[in-house]
């Protein structure tokens, strides 16, 4: 396992992005190619899991784009991640959220975390 | 065929430059010892022969610790043969390193000895699809071969007929995998997919030949 740690120091650039949570609401902004041409997209929603350890963890957010539910997986590590955003902070009693996928509506939403110990 | 032999030391996964993350292999690759050089004029066909890891004197024949002992080093784990070796030229005892033989973009074989799976069916084993279907009544025949011969013609199972047994374990030659990253500092060398064997099993890396 040593040498494989060595790989990702001298591989994967380190990353610094704001905490986060399962539960919490997050905008990604990542870029997509386009042919030629390179520009920036945002992706907002619900973490819904955060799974792996060190430079292969990944984090799941989960939205409503036209009453279709969405999933996307990045890699913490991922290249194409320009930031991330914490816009709400969400009290969740899980840290596997796939119950949402079963919900719709008004049940879906995610009870606002109010009060935040200073870390 | 120019080779190396190493060590696979496990899994990863890393970006490349376009974004798209790759799993891959990562092999401690040599370095190799020459131990022995075979030529057209004496042995009858040009090979080199590369020692890789070290191994203990007293589990070593005496016969094979004399022959380490002519090519000046301690003995080796792993002992293979390389037949038309032409990368690099190397005399008895010459350290071959990663850096030499292989580059970023390679094609490589990764022979090695397979996981072990002991003793399975034929639908593992020989990739059969069970006999007929989960519901209508039927049970406990999903996974059976069926029919192994007919009745009064021939009257017997004919020889080599796929059964269940002994599954992995064996000698395994995966083809062309690319190279992704060499790291000549520790001796690695990162390969995309995956690779026969357990994780500290040798493995033996031939780079294709172009042609």
């Amino acid at each position: 396992m040593d040498a494989i740690k060595y790989v990702h120091e001298q591989l994967t650039p380190k990353r610094e992005y704001p905490r986060f949570r399962p539960g919490d609401n997050i905008v990604v902004k990542y870029k997509i190619v386009e042919g030629d041409k390179e520009r920036e997209q945002a992706f907002r929603g619900d973490v819904i899991q955060i799974s792996g350890e060190g430079p292969t963890k990944t984090f799941t957010i989960r939205k409503i784009s036209n009453g279709v539910g969405v999933e996307r997986i990045f890699p913490f590590a991922s290249p194409i991640i320009v930031s991330i955003e914490v816009t709400k902070r969400g009290k969740v009693r899980q840290s596997r959220l796939f119950y949402l996928r079963g919900l719709v509506g008004k049940k879906a939403r995610i009870k606002e975390r109010k009060f935040i110990k200073e870390s | 065929m120019n080779g190396l032999i190493g060590k696979k030391v496990g899994m990863t996964s890393i970006f490349d430059k376009n974004g798209r993350n790759i799993a891959c292999t990562v092999i401690e690759a040599g370095p190799c010892v020459v131990t022995q050089v075979k030529t057209e004029e004496t042995d009858g066909y040009d090979a080199l022969q590369l020692g890789f890891g070290e191994a203990k004197a007293k589990n070593t024949p005496k016969p094979l610790q004399g022959h380490f002992k002519q090519a000046g080093t301690g003995p080796k784990k792993k002992v293979v043969e390389f037949r038309d070796f032409n990368a690099v030229e190397k005399a008895l005892g010459d350290i071959v390193k990663v850096e030499e033989i292989f580059a970023e973009g390679d094609i490589v074989h990764a022979v090695g000895n397979s996981k072990g799976k002991g003793f399975q069916g034929v639908v593992k084993r020989h990739g059969f699809s069970g006999v007929g279907m989960q519901t209508h009544g039927q049970h406990n025949r999903g996974r059976a071969p069926g029919s192994i011969g007919a009745s009064s013609y021939p009257s017997k199972v004919f020889k080599g007929m796929r059964m269940g047994g002994r599954d992995g374990g064996g000698r395994t030659k995966v083809k062309n995998l690319r190279v992704v990253k060499v790291l000549p500092e520790r001796n690695l060398i990162l390969v995309k997919g995956a690779v026969p064997g357990h994780t500290g099993s040798i493995v033996i890396l031939e780079k294709k030949p172009t042609i």
